[in-house]
């Protein structure tokens, strides 16, 4: 085979212009645009695809969020109810206490109020019992003195109480 | 990781360039046959009548492989019953010849290709020898070859002519921007291409993301876009056009793959940096001796690589050519031992199932053209981050 006989310079100058031309064209016409789309499409498609991706993440961290919340918030019910039954408590028993104190003073007071009517009491009926007693006393010795032999009885009677030592 | 993936590179080229080198050396044991053949045989006469002894085969297989003049679909009659008429059509001749530009339409020649017929265009006298013009000088009436090729009394002139390989060109060409400019204008109505666009779309991708971008880089791969695609194409639809009827024989001519692969090497070799050049001349990382071994082999791998392109583009092709040949004329060389039926058939299974391999390698030698090619300029617009 002779290869360098079979060479045509002719074809071989002819398929550089058309290669060269055709290169050209190509890259105005083909593939500039070709490759410009594809790669706009792809960067869109990885855009899409990241945004979505940032979406869920950010649509997760939201999820996690909501929970938070409402855990605090259940967090916050279960304080606030246990403080209203922690205050209950204490209001009752203060309550509770201020009525037992009350009530002490109040027991005292009407006591005393009773023991200083039952002083004055006392002292009324004895004063009275005194008057009642010499008033008695007094019918009784009219009586028993309105008679000599009484009187001297009685003299005799009580000095044989009295004993000389 | 660098070094091993350089590594893998270099064997990746070595491997192909064993491999197209064993086809090569198929295809001209091949053609000694036919070399062989057409020395018992004779030639000069086989183009005239129908096409039926093995040298006849041979001349014919020749014949076609080589470029053409005219666009010929079939011939028929001739074998004494009356002239021999050829159907398809003229191509236009262009030529330079001593005395200027000459032009005229191939139908001058009468389908002459054994050097004979003279035609005179315009004082200059030219005749046509195995698709080759020659311009006569005064008193010599026909194009002789003597052993060395070279022509008694005639020299070949400087071949413009629309042949049938320029003319697959222009329809490669032609089918290229019309195809792929109507994918262009379809993503002006929406990001998705329609009907033949889906089609091609993908392989563009793959030229792209299979082919470009592991080769070249991420950084730079977009300025040899342009190249590669292109390249891609063309030889994958002229190796395509070659397998129709028409019988184009394109990527499998010298000329052709010599171009294509020239733009590879200009390629390679203007858009090549520093870290290339300092890798052919002054090896890094190996002792003096070794740079000094290594700056020939370097320069000469230089110039192999792109060589190894060329010839294997072009003994692939031919030798499919070659091939699918034989195999059809298996009807006539085996009508006597196996009858017109029998033959016919074991032709036919043959040569569908080469044609089948055809088209593979249609592809293949395409993808192997683009993938070395972006492979080399790789190499040349590495950055050597490891040294």
């Amino acid at each position: 085979m002779n290869l360098l006989h079979d060479f045509s310079p002719g074809l071989f100058i002819i398929q550089a212009i058309i290669l060269v031309v055709l290169i050209v064209l190509m890259r105005k016409f083909a593939w500039k645009p070709i490759l410009d789309s594809l790669n706009t499409r792809e960067e869109g498609i990885k855009d899409a695809l990241d945004a979505a991706e940032n979406a869920k993440k950010e649509l997760q961290n939201l999820n996690a969020e909501n929970e938070r919340i409402l855990n605090e918030a259940r967090a916050e019910r279960d304080g606030m109810l246990k403080d209203a039954r922690d205050m209950k408590a204490t209001m009752i028993a203060s309550a509770k206490e201020e009525a037992q104190a009350e009530a002490d003073k109040v027991i005292k007071q009407a006591q005393d109020a009773i023991a200083a009517e039952k002083k004055a009491a006392i002292a009324d009926l004895k004063s009275q019992v005194a008057g009642i007693s010499v008033e008695i006393a007094e019918k009784v010795v009219k009586t028993e003195l309105a008679d000599k032999d009484k009187q001297l009885a009685l003299v005799s009677s009580l000095l044989k109480d009295v004993t000389l030592n | 990781m660098m070094i091993a993936q350089q590594f893998k590179k270099y064997l990746f080229t070595v491997v192909f360039s064993l491999v197209s080198t064993l086809i090569f050396s198929n295809t001209a044991s091949l053609e000694k046959v036919a070399q062989h053949e057409e020395t018992k045989g004779h030639p000069s006469t086989s183009h005239e009548g129908a096409v039926e002894s093995k040298s006849e085969i041979a001349a014919y297989s020749k014949h076609h492989l080589a470029d053409s003049h005219d666009f010929h679909l079939f011939s028929y009659g001739g074998d004494g019953h009356g002239e021999r008429h050829h159907v398809g059509f003229s191509l236009p001749v262009i030529v330079w010849t001593s005395k200027g530009l000459r032009t005229f339409l191939s139908s001058k020649f009468h389908h002459n290709d054994n050097g004979t017929h003279v035609v005179d265009a315009n004082g200059v006298r030219l005749a046509k020898l195995h698709s080759k013009i020659y311009e006569l000088e005064p008193g010599v009436s026909s194009v002789i070859l003597d052993e060395d090729h070279h022509a008694k009394g005639a020299h070949k002139v400087l071949d413009f002519s629309i042949t049938k390989s320029v003319l697959g060109m222009l329809v490669a060409s032609l089918l290229m921007l019309l195809g792929f400019s109507s994918l262009a204008r379809g993503y002006k109505k929406g990001a998705i291409p329609t009907g033949f666009g889906r089609v091609l779309e993908p392989l563009v991708i793959y030229v792209r993301d299979e082919i470009a971008r592991p080769n070249i880089g991420e950084k730079k791969y977009r300025k040899y876009m342009g190249f590669l695609l292109t390249v891609f194409f063309f030889i994958w639809i002229l190796n395509l056009l070659g397998l129709t009827p028409f019988g184009f024989n394109v990527t499998g001519n010298i000329a052709v793959t010599v171009c294509l692969a020239l733009f590879t090497f200009l390629i390679t070799t203007f858009t090549a940096n520093k870290d290339y050049w300092k890798h052919i001349f002054w090896m890094p990382g190996v002792p003096v001796p070794m740079k000094i071994v290594l700056m020939p082999i370097e320069i000469l791998g230089m110039f192999t690589k792109p060589f190894s392109l060329l010839i294997r583009l072009f003994a692939n092709i031919t030798a499919g050519h070659a091939v699918v040949m034989g195999l059809i004329a298996v009807t006539y060389t085996a009508r006597e031992a196996l009858g017109v039926p029998g033959s016919f058939g074991v032709s036919f299974l043959l040569t569908l199932f080469i044609s089948l391999i055809e088209l593979l390698v249609a592809f293949l030698q395409a993808f192997i053209f683009t993938m070395l090619s972006s492979l080399f300029i790789g190499m040349a617009v590495e950055e050597h981050g490891h040294h």
